[in-house]
């Protein structure tokens, strides 16, 4: 097990190297950079732009450029936002948390929803009750999430006013009643991702279990004489979710997508609002920062569901 | 197993029978039998079919400008004017609409075309190459699938806009960088897709044959194994529309996909969002737009699946 997730770590370091390349890479080839702005101020003459561009390395050859940033990135020296003029690294830790606090708490929602609907459906086919749940999962899932969102606002916002719709973190107050608006404030971002991906979930675990369900071993266990709730809990759910874990870790990327945009939405101070307003504002090493931290967190996860994998399925050997 | 069994004898039996009445039984008329059955589909595809003509006759039937201000008329709710309301500038939402809808679409079709060949090309690549060029090219798939797509398509878009704009014009710069760069992220699964085609196909005796009496590999793959393969990229290729219509609506509706002047639905739903108390249908009109036209064609994709599937009896 331990070798298997050095080997696993090890494996990923390249994938992580190629992320930061394709990066920089891309920031590379864009026309224009930083200092692209001093050649056009007359008040600075010429030479000391140019001594400004020798001074920061912007006159190397492109792969020691890389390498110098790549330094710089592994020591934590992640730049300084142009913008709000803190550290980015800073600025990031201090978002990240809300961040992950929404993705979590609408994973656990989405969970929620699709491994009880998608296995009571996929153990049903073509019942009423699959019929109503796939036709619901494949609107939940056509609906995308900033359409959700605002629809959500003009219900619960502005028509009945029940939520607040701009998420807040200087809330007053203590005790119960600021835990209560921490949450009331995060229903809305919470649902409307958990939502989205809860549908596409359901379809996903339906499936899976309508190909284990008729297998021969479930036969051999209803045989048995073993009572439905046993069948279906033991022998079906349990090999049913093997697969479902290694779609959920391909939809990390478009998980994080839905959380910027839920973010924007709704004013959730995290890091994808902090990438959408660092666009907006020109702030380069913001931008380069959030979106290589996405690229970690995806490729976090992944290891996380193959190491689950691994756990939930033993016929897969750890070499 | 009634799942496993083939549909093929029935069609075969038909294609023996007929074909003096000049009734020939094709594949495609096959597939469209057996679509007919999926009735949501079906009525996914008539739903769509009006929507497209009324975005391909919209402009002769309603010849409105989408740029007329008018600030007699600013965010009003549906009437004989405004069909669909107004924006906060009192221009026309149903011109708009229909411009819009030609822009998503297109970028949906455009961007999809771009995946599917791209996917294509890498996935029979690696299906018909042997190990190296196979394994480098598979790594290239799951190192794209590891991307965090929407970062990075916000982060393209940001650095190569203005200047793509400069070299092509204002309006087909945009076009292309959203068509690339959508169209660049949603090859994988089609190339996964063709290649675990390719390795079941290439070992079939048809292919065998092909391959003893002299055919080249560039014969083999483009005459015997493609055609084969071809009914799941189909269905893929379907979804991918939806997806690349959200993807578009997306960036636009971060602000950061078509100008103000070009109002994809995104676009529209972008510049909706900040009058959702006073003009609720403005944003309504845009965002049921995109969800109908993107639940249509995942329907479509759904009666697809079990059209194109032989092994199902429909």
């Amino acid at each position: 097990m331990f070798r298997y997730l050095v080997r696993r770590l090890l494996l990923a370091l390249p994938s992580l190297l190629a992320i930061s390349v394709v990066l920089f890479g891309v920031l590379a080839l864009a026309p224009g950079d930083p200092f692209s702005d001093l050649a056009t101020d007359p008040s600075i003459p010429s030479s000391v732009a140019a001594a400004l561009r020798t001074k920061f390395g912007l006159d190397d050859p492109l792969p020691i450029r890389y390498l110098h940033w790549l330094a710089a990135m592994l020591h934590g020296d992640w730049g300084f936002s142009f913008a709000s003029r803190i550290n980015v690294s800073t600025l990031i830790l201090q978002r990240l948390p809300t961040t992950l606090a929404v993705i979590g708490a609408s994973q656990i929602l989405a969970l929620a929803i699709a491994v009880p609907v998608g296995v009571y459906a996929g153990v049903r086919p073509y019942s009423i009750f699959d019929q109503i749940a796939s036709s619901l999962a494949l609107i939940g899932f056509s609906l995308p999430p900033f359409f959700t969102g605002l629809v959500f606002i003009l219900v619960f916002s502005v028509s009945l006013r029940w939520l607040p719709f701009v998420y807040r973190t200087d809330i007053g107050g203590s005790g119960l009643t600021l835990y209560w608006a921490y949450i009331r404030q995060a229903i809305m971002p919470v649902a409307v991702l958990g939502l989205f991906q809860g549908a596409a979930w359901t379809r996903f675990v339906r499936a899976s279990v309508l190909d284990v369900a008729r297998l021969d071993y479930v036969t051999t266990a209803r045989a048995k004489g073993l009572s439905e709730r046993v069948v279906v809990t033991k022998h079906i759910v349990r090999n049913a979710l093997i697969p479902v874990v290694t779609l959920v870790a391909l939809q990390m990327p478009i998980i994080f997508g839905g959380a910027i945009i839920t973010e924007q939405i709704f004013r959730v101070p995290g890091i994808g609002s902090l990438l959408i307003s660092a666009i907006l504002a020109n702030d380069t090493p913001v931008i380069m920062a959030v979106t290589f931290v996405f690229a970690c967190l995806v490729i976090l996860f992944n290891l996380i569901a193959d190491l689950l994998y691994g756990w939930l399925d033993p016929r897969i050997s750890y070499r | 197993m009634a799942g496993s069994t083939p549909a093929s004898p029935t069609a075969d039996v038909a294609a023996v029978v007929r074909p003096t009445q000049g009734r020939r039984v094709t594949p495609a008329r096959e597939a469209w039998r057996r679509f007919r059955r999926h009735r949501l589909a079906l009525g996914s595809a008539a739903i769509l079919s009006a929507m497209i003509l009324a975005l391909l006759l919209g402009p002769l039937i309603w010849p409105v400008p989408i740029n007329a201000i008018d600030f007699a008329a600013q965010l009003q709710g549906p009437s004989l004017a405004h069909p669909l309301g107004s924006d906060d500038l009192g221009q026309d939402l149903l011109a708009r609409m229909i411009y819009g809808g030609r822009i998503s679409m297109s970028v949906g079709i455009a961007a999809t075309l771009v995946a599917v060949i791209v996917g294509v090309v890498i996935g029979a690549i690696a299906g018909t190459a042997r190990s190296a060029i196979d394994m480098g090219l598979m790594w290239l798939c799951d190192l794209f699938l590891s991307l965090p797509q929407l970062p990075l398509l916000l982060l393209i878009i940001y650095l190569f806009e203005a200047s793509l704009r400069k070299v092509v014009g204002q309006q087909f710069g945009t076009f292309i960088l959203i068509v690339a760069v959508i169209g660049g992220f949603r090859w994988m699964s089609i190339a996964r897709l063709v290649r675990a085609q390719f390795f079941s196909l290439r070992e079939k005796e048809f292919v065998e044959a092909a391959r003893a009496l002299g055919a080249s590999t560039f014969r083999q793959v483009v005459h015997h194994i493609l055609p084969n393969a071809v009914s799941p990229v189909i269905v893929a290729g379907t979804i991918e529309v939806a997806n690349a219509i959200i993807a578009e609506s997306t960036l636009s509706f971060l602000g950061l996909g078509f100008p103000p002047d070009i109002p994809s639905w995104g676009r529209i739903l972008y510049d909706a969002k900040d009058y959702l108390d006073v003009a609720p249908h403005w944003a309504l009109v845009a965002g049921g737009a995109i969800f109908l036209a993107v639940m249509t064609i995942n329907y479509i994709g759904d009666g697809l699946r079990d059209a194109l599937d032989p092994r199902r009896v429909i």
